[in-house]
């Protein structure tokens, strides 16, 4: 997770209100997958199942169409292959160096 | 020994012209403050001795004299958690309890102070169980001390109504930014009828203003988290921090204190003296045995003892360096505590003057007196008992290490 | 307004991803699906748990609306000063009248347990919010401890599975019913799994002319010991067996909103997670029958709320005891 500032005591935000909203996206919790989503996009019919039901919000749309899913935050739980209507996400073993 | 010390009048400046003598007990001096005040939001529990405060507020909402959400919780934790949401949404918020619904906020009153949120609570002391008991004694205040919140105690009703008016300013005040509690004490005050000088609604708004937070849950386009979890990289920080706010709020209360003498006449202190410009035996006290203990230092002084007495107004954060000033030139000090702290090396209060004074060169003598627990009956020959018993520590110049139980029944004794 | 999946992509959900709730948590699923359902401003009150834990924690927040966090037992106590202190600041000129939605997220042993006053009386105050209890049976951000929404049998840390004692001895709380009898305008079982439901519901709830309540159905896959990819399947089989079935109760009136009939035994339930193994190793066949008869009993209860007969029950579910 995200490591300490360098700021002193003097200077963190009073109360430990977070004033940086949404800023877990610094967080690239693709670390902790093994297995990787990979769509099929002949056969997706947009009609963005796996982006509803996706823990991780990571399904990237633009304009109604799927676009990409993203890999910085994917976690690798398979929610979306396994809802899939047309079965066009397959999970795939991820290999890291 | 002769006296050589003036006695003071009771009040050192005129009230304003403009103030208007109530008689009201001090729970409706509280609620009259609240009515001036009138905070966006009021949640409360009944209790006794505090539901005096609630129930009069209460018909000051229903006659519409105030726009406050008065929310009738289920609960003290509930009281302290609504406001906890109300002062983070931007509204100024207010609580009452005594003794045992304090002791249901605890988890709350660090929270309150860890949040940085100025909610006021006006706490009517009460013994804390068990055994079950509804009367006065300062049992529940000395166990908030270390929750981080500044705490004001007053001797009267009339106090109640000042640092009722006081408290809001200095938790809200930009330095400061945490929970003020206004001690009242049970019965003792809450229920005792007297003269309260009240200020103009107008004059009162004007000191009191209005809560500005810098951010808040309501607050247009507002994206704040509020009670974030905190863990081991910055929750220290946080609680220096804090720690920081909380000894940065002495000169605001000094501060506040000063301005609220300007407007009503009377010039309240962080601490109390009584005759103590010459004093060498003094009495340590707070709340409202003030009266009695000064009957007993004028007592001891007609029998040639040069006897002062010194009352904590500001019992958190503690002023120290004040205390120690006060207290250089007595010789003995005894310390009267409404509590005991069961298994210290010292009752509270004597354990915060004792610390006061150890940086001190000369150290005096001090002993240590516990009185009036549960709403045992105060005397004036309890507090003429404990200035003979200094006097012989003056003169012995030994000072036995347990306290004296004022007022205790012990083997074959009647108390006085 | 229909609800249609690719409209609601054109919306910020308000909840960015990097928290650190567990892969294929049902949280994050429900809480988006919440956040975008909602026509007003929201102001979010949590109580301590995964959720919280996960999405905020120092310096970061994966919320993009307002919220608040004091403690575990009273997020619904936070909402009712949040929405006293709206209606003052309003009152008094100190703020601008917008419409807003206060909603509450806290999970079963926030709401079942330990906040049930703390709900109680916001609800009985009359406190205009939304309060969504996300249910996974236990307390899980602890380490999996039961609590009085685990079923009957199941294993959890501080109701293992012994030789003596299969699990959690008791059935369950009834708290949809229990919250219904406060007498609210609006109050509803939804499960993650069916997003148009929980939606549609979420819509009804910020509409309704006081408090409100959902509990939403939220499988664990780490504390119901199924694999991540199968959430929304454990999910889908709980309304199946009619262990949970989808319902609202709108101003004091049931309805069914999912299926009219059990499709399925428990055992198919059972047979999905690790928590009821032991169960299934035919250790304790007479508790999978109480199982089975609390299910029977509740689904029966139900229906005849609904304005339905009782159900033809065409097979046993479960082979026969020796009596």
């Amino acid at each position: 997770m995200t490591q300490p500032g360098t700021e002193s005591w003097r200077d963190v935000p009073a109360g430990g209100t977070v004033l940086l909203p949404g800023s877990t996206e610094r967080n690239l919790t693709g670390s902790w997958r093994t297995k990787l989503p990979v769509i099929d996009f002949d056969a997706c019919t947009h009609c963005m199942i796996c982006w509803v039901m996706c823990p991780d919000s990571c399904f990237k749309t633009a304009e109604g169409t799927l676009q990409s899913v993203d890999l910085d935050h994917c976690k690798g739980c398979g929610i979306c292959a396994t809802e899939c209507p047309v079965k066009c996400i397959e999970m795939v073993p991820e290999e890291r160096d | 020994m002769v006296d050589t010390q003036e006695r003071p009048a009771s009040g050192d400046m005129a009230a304003p012209a403009t103030s208007t003598a109530i008689a009201v007990n001090g729970g409706e001096a509280v609620a009259y403050a609240l009515r001036q005040i009138e905070p966006e939001v009021v949640a409360a529990y009944p209790i006794t001795p505090q539901t005096l405060i609630i129930e009069k507020f209460a018909e000051y909402c229903a006659d519409g004299l105030v726009r406050t959400e008065y929310i009738n919780v289920e609960s003290e934790h509930a009281a302290l958690s609504a406001c906890v949401g109300a002062s983070a949404a931007g509204a100024r918020a207010i609580t009452a309890t005594a003794g045992p619904g304090l002791a249901l906020m605890f988890e709350m009153l660090g929270v309150a102070s860890g949040m940085r949120l100025p909610i006021v609570m006006h706490l009517c002391t009460r013994a804390l169980s068990a055994p079950l008991n509804i009367l006065g004694d300062h049992s529940d205040a000395m166990a908030m001390r270390e929750t981080g919140w500044v705490m004001l105690s007053g001797s009267s009703p009339q106090e109640a109504y000042d640092l009722a008016l006081v408290a809001q300013t200095i938790a809200e005040h930009p330095d400061v930014m945490l929970p003020c509690a206004n001690l009242v004490d049970g019965f003792m005050v809450t229920h005792a009828v007297e003269r309260v000088d009240v200020l103009p609604d107008d004059v009162v708004r004007e000191f009191v203003g209005e809560y500005e937070p810098e951010t808040s849950l309501l607050a247009e386009g507002s994206t704040a988290t509020y009670g974030a979890l905190d863990f081991r990289d910055y929750y220290f920080e946080h609680r220096r921090q804090q720690e920081a706010a909380l000894y940065r709020s002495q000169p605001v209360v000094e501060e506040a204190l000063k301005r609220f003498g300007e407007i009503s006449g009377r010039s309240h202190k962080i601490i109390e003296p009584y005759m103590m410009d010459d004093a060498e035996v003094v009495l340590v006290l707070m709340g409202s045995a003030e009266g009695q203990v000064h009957a007993a230092v004028d007592a001891a002084r007609d029998a040639g003892l040069k006897a002062g007495a010194l009352r904590i107004r500001l019992l958190r954060p503690f002023p120290t360096e004040a205390v120690a000033e006060a207290l250089s030139g007595a010789r003995v000090i005894g310390v009267l505590d409404r509590a005991i702290g069961f298994g210290s090396v010292d009752n509270p209060l004597l354990s915060d003057v004792k610390s006061a004074l150890w940086d001190q060169s000369a150290r005096p003598l001090t002993k240590g007196f516990v009185y009036g627990l549960g709403g045992r009956v105060v005397t004036l020959g309890q507090f003429n008992q404990a200035f003979d018993e200094l006097r012989t520590v003056l003169e012995t110049g030994e000072t036995p290490g347990d306290p004296t139980y004022l007022g205790l029944r012990e083997d074959g004794e009647v108390p006085a | 307004m229909t609800l249609k999946l690719r409209d609601l992509t054109l919306l910020d959900d308000g909840f960015e991803s990097g928290h650190g709730l567990c892969a294929g948590c049902s949280e994050s699923v429900i809480v988006r699906q919440v956040l975008l359902a909602l026509a007003n401003e929201p102001v979010v009150a949590l109580a301590t748990g995964c959720l919280e834990v996960s999405s905020t924690r120092f310096p970061d927040t994966a919320w993009k609306v307002p919220l608040i966090h004091s403690a575990f037992e009273n997020a619904a106590t936070s909402a009712s000063g949040i929405e006293a202190a709206y209606k003052a600041l309003i009152r008094k000129g100190r703020m601008a009248d917008r419409p807003m939605t206060f909603v509450v997220f806290g999970g079963d042993g926030a709401t079942y347990d330990i906040g049930f006053q703390w709900l109680s009386g916001a609800l009985e105050r009359g406190h205009k919010f939304m309060y969504i209890c996300l249910n996974n049976e236990g307390y899980m951000n602890t380490g999996i401890q039961r609590s009085g929404a685990t079923m009957l049998g199941a294993w959890t840390t501080t109701t293992p599975a012994g030789d003596l004692v299969p699990g959690k001895p008791q059935w369950r709380k009834d708290m949809t019913g229990i919250v219904a009898a406060h007498g609210i305008p609006y109050v509803a079982q939804a499960a993650v799994h069916h997003w148009k439901d929980l939606m549609t519901k979420v819509r009804k709830a910020e509409a309704a002319e006081g408090p409100s309540f959902l509990n939403v159905f939220a499988p664990c896959d780490r504390g119901w010991r199924y694999e991540p990819e199968d959430t929304m399947a454990v999910s889908r089989l709980a309304v199946e067996t009619a262990l949970w079935p989808l319902y609202e109760i709108v101003d004091g009136e049931y309805k069914l909103n999912g299926p009219r009939h059990k499709s399925k035994p428990i055992t198919d339930y059972l047979a999905s997670q690790g928590r009821f193994r032991h169960l299934m190793r035919d250790r304790e066949p007479g508790v999978i029958e109480d199982i089975q008869a609390n299910v029977d009993r509740e689904w029966a209860r139900l229906r005849a709320r609904c304005g339905l007969e009782p159900e033809v029950v065409k097979e046993a579910p479960v082979a026969a005891s020796a009596d």
